[in-house]
């Protein structure tokens, strides 16, 4: 039941990272690419259109996780205590930047709105690769100092940086050399797919300019991916291993493999929606298999004192899990049938919808 | 230690009570949009189609910014009382992540729909969508209140060794005898509340002398359902509540009616008096003998125990603040069905729409269904400490041991800059709605 959870909440974190991952590279782009005013509208509507159902599946990962791992919930939100806070910041800014835009007609008033939407676009992407990369990395559980932790065994706490941005001291901070790696890595491909999404959905002026910008992101992500596996092994000395114990996920590595391949080769592909597809295999392997090298570990101890969190030591009741396994297959069913539902009627492209105001 | 609860308290009590202005409005307000819808589906006549459109706006804006803060409550849970997450988890984290998965889901997607799809659907399937939001969004209140009515009145569960909680009935969570009570109570007040925003927006368009139909149609069917789920809020819903925490939490029930000490022969309800908590009593009381336990028992002389019957630390930590918000709450509630009853006389009379005091009156009406809402909540909230699972986990023992006061400071410090600015363009946005009015076009 642990393992049918573990999935089920990996799942719906990926698709939340897919669905929201195009808006916010949608505004990553807009930050850096979008100069007329046509373009920008177009851009924003892109995003504005959907923001809000595509955050949903994050309330409904973060739902899930506290029903089923109460205790990694606990452990993980109260130890990242600051950048959590921050994400919600940038949530609260980003969901401004975007309604409010349309609501007046001059200039200066659209700017601010846009640069609320871009710079939080790109701050949450930044942000939540840092987690990902905390994730990876491990936590000084318990708060140990020399032999002695200062909480129980299963929290820490995090200060945002510390004095050597170093992820291989006994302290390490939410933001280290490491995490800002991940970090990158996450505000790249988050690019690459925003970039397909504005292709796909607009007719903006600036599409086939974002073409070669996504060759190049793509270039660019090859060398952060070598570069990050490279130093995989300093941080996690087991983190191959576990592919060997486990051969078949070798699976999400090729996904992610496929994926980059294919942003590399869009411009030979003829459907606009191909090259999104490779983003969303790119986004699909790299954040599975980062998580399953740990698997499953699901946050790992830096000290010797305190065992690492699993899904074993951290799950509820078995009557719990299995009751919810009933509702929560009628509810992902559901949720499928709406969605599908949802995207038959706003297929093709935002240029001439309706905002619905 | 004492700083950290209180810090913690604060910020949830703040972002919570923000975040509720917002899902009261469109709880009671999917349920107008739907009788609007299926008026027009009824009779053809194009006004009530307007007008369940144009509500729509207001329920989209509400909606966005519910969604906006109300990532940060179930984050809150995680970040500020992960002590309590970890033991009580396995058991909200039920009802919360079916309220994830079923309510929240259903809402949003159709909520896009019927924004998007009048046309592409034809008037049925909009009518479906309206109703599919309605479902979505009760859906989501109830499962709100089962979470809620698990930690005011614990049932289906376990302890195990270390203190961690565990579901041992599923079925229970909904059974639980304080959800229905609380979840019915809590629907009618919403729907004072949107009923009451209703009637304000058509005195309001009443008396500019613009949008004068639509003007009409809102007073009208405002007053009328706010006269409605005013009656229905404080009979039978509310006494229902009452008699539950009198039953389920005595103590709590004692210090929000003001009783210091116990009279043998049938409680006397206040009406306004100031709870003196050096000398114990209420000061400058205005009561009447016996009706408490009227209402309570349906026996003028039974008794009800007063704060003297217990201990200091299982009654709640702030009493004042509970009596007054208890008061405030049904206070008002008396003065609604007050003026909403006069406004539906003279609605009957055909002079309300003429008569300027009482519109003047409904327009700033408003802002106080919105005030006994969140007192109510308050009641319900403070009546339940010093605990956060009544009788079992105590609020002290439920906070983050890891979080800093300081940090909690800081933080909610941020919120509250970020809210002012939240505030401040809701405001600008709805009243910009309101002033477009159902038809762009001049009355």
């Amino acid at each position: 039941m642990e393992i049918f959870w573990y999935s089920l909440i990996g799942i719906i974190l990926v698709i939340f990272f897919i669905l929201d991952g195009y808006d916010f590279g949608t505004g990553i782009i807009h930050l850096f690419y979008a100069k007329k005013e046509k373009d920008k509208e177009v851009i924003t509507k892109a995003a504005g259109l959907f923001w809000d159902s595509n955050e949903v599946w994050l309330v409904a990962a973060g739902g899930m996780l506290f029903m089923a791992f109460p205790t990694y919930y606990a452990s993980v939100f109260s130890g990242l205590y600051l950048p959590l806070i921050i994400v919600l910041w940038l949530i609260i800014f980003r969901a401004l930047g975007l309604e409010l835009r349309g609501q007046f007609n001059y200039q200066m008033w659209k700017d601010i709105w846009d640069k609320a939407f871009g710079v939080s676009s790109l701050l949450l992407t930044l942000f939540f690769g840092i987690a990902l990369g905390n994730v990876l990395r491990g936590v000084n559980l318990g708060g140990v100092e020399g032999t002695e932790g200062i909480y129980e065994g299963h929290y820490f706490f995090l200060p945002l940086w510390s004095h050597d941005f170093s992820p291989l001291s006994t302290h390490p901070g939410v933001i280290d050399w490491f995490t800002i790696i991940i970090g990158i890595i996450a505000v790249v491909t988050i690019a690459i797919h925003g970039a397909n999404w504005v292709i796909l959905k607009t007719n903006a002026s600036i599409n086939e300019k974002l073409k070669k910008v996504r060759f190049r992101l793509g270039i660019a992500l090859v060398i952060l991916t070598l570069f990050s596996l490279s130093i995989w092994n300093l941080i996690n000395p087991e983190a191959y291993s576990n592919f060997a114990e486990h051969p078949y996920f070798i699976i999400f590595p090729l996904i992610y493999i496929t994926g980059l391949a294919g942003i590399l080769m869009s411009h030979k592909f003829k459907k606009e929606i191909t090259p999104f597809i490779c983003s969303t295999l790119l986004i699909v392997g790299g954040i599975i298999s980062s998580i399953s090298s740990m698997f499953p570990v699901i946050l790992p101890s830096t000290n010797d004192i305190h065992e690492s969190l699993t899904i074993y030591n951290t799950s509820t009741s078995e009557y719990g899990m299995n009751t919810a396994f009933i509702w929560g297959i009628i509810g992902v069913i559901l949720i499928i049938v709406y969605f599908i539902i949802q995207k038959r009627l706003t297929t093709g492209k935002v240029d001439k919808m309706d905002y619905g105001h | 230690m004492e700083d950290m609860i209180f810090y913690d308290r604060l910020q949830f009590a703040f972002t919570i009570t923000f975040h509720y202005i917002f899902p009261q409005l469109t709880m009671g307000l999917s349920l107008i949009i739907v009788l609007f819808k299926f008026q027009f589906l009824r009779t053809k006549i194009e006004k009530y189609n307007d007008a369940a459109k144009f509500l729509m706006k207001i329920f989209a804006i509400n909606f966005t910014m519910g969604v906006i803060t109300g990532i940060p409550m179930e984050f809150q849970f995680g970040t500020n009382w992960a002590k309590f997450s970890e033991l009580t988890g396995g058991i909200i984290g039920q009802t919360l992540a079916m309220e994830g998965l079923f309510s929240f889901f259903l809402e949003s997607s159709f909520l896009a729909l019927f924004i998007f799809g009048e046309k592409l659907m034809g008037q049925r399937l909009h009518f479906l969508t309206g109703l599919l939001v309605f479902i979505g969004s009760w859906a989501s209140g109830y499962l709100i209140l089962a979470t809620n009515a698990w930690m005011q009145h614990p049932v289906g569960y376990e302890i195990l060794e270390n203190g961690r909680f565990v579901l041992t009935n599923f079925s229970e969570l909904f059974t639980n005898p304080w959800l229905m009570p609380a979840f019915l109570h809590n629907q009618m007040a919403s729907l004072v509340t949107s009923s009451f925003v209703l009637a304000s927006i058509g005195a309001f368009y009443v008396l500019r002398n613009k949008q004068v139909e639509f003007g009409r149609l809102f007073l009208k069917s405002g007053v009328i359902l706010g006269l409605i789920s005013s009656l229905l809020v404080a009979f039978p819903t509310g006494d229902w509540n009452a008699k539950n925490m009198a039953k389920y939490q005595p103590g709590a029930f004692a210090a929000m009616e003001g009783i210091f000490e116990t009279e043998h022969a049938g409680a006397e309800i206040v009406l306004i008096g100031q709870p003196n908590m050096v000398e114990k009593k209420l000061d400058n009381k205005l009561a009447v003998p016996n009706v408490l336990s009227f209402l309570t028992y349906q026996d003028w002389n039974m008794q009800i125990k007063g704060m003297d019957q217990f201990e200091e630390d299982e009654l709640p930590d702030n009493i004042p603040a509970l009596y007054y918000s208890y008061h405030i709450m049904v206070g008002l509630g008396t003065i609604f069905l007050g003026i909403m009853a006069l406004a539906v006389f003279l609605l009957w009379r055909k002079k309300l729409f003429k008569s300027k005091a009482i519109l003047w009156t409904i327009l700033f009406l408003f802002p106080f269904p919105y005030i006994a809402n969140i007192t109510g909540w308050y009641t319900a909230e403070l009546g339940r400490q010093p605990y956060l699972v009544y009788g079992l986990l105590r609020t002290a023992d439920g906070v983050s041991p890891n979080v800093s006061s300081g940090n909690t400071l800081f933080t909610l410090l941020g919120f509250m800059g970020l809210y002012l600015i939240l505030g401040l363009l809701f405001v600008l946005l709805v009243g910009k709605t309101i002033h477009q009015g159902p038809t762009p076009k001049k009355h």
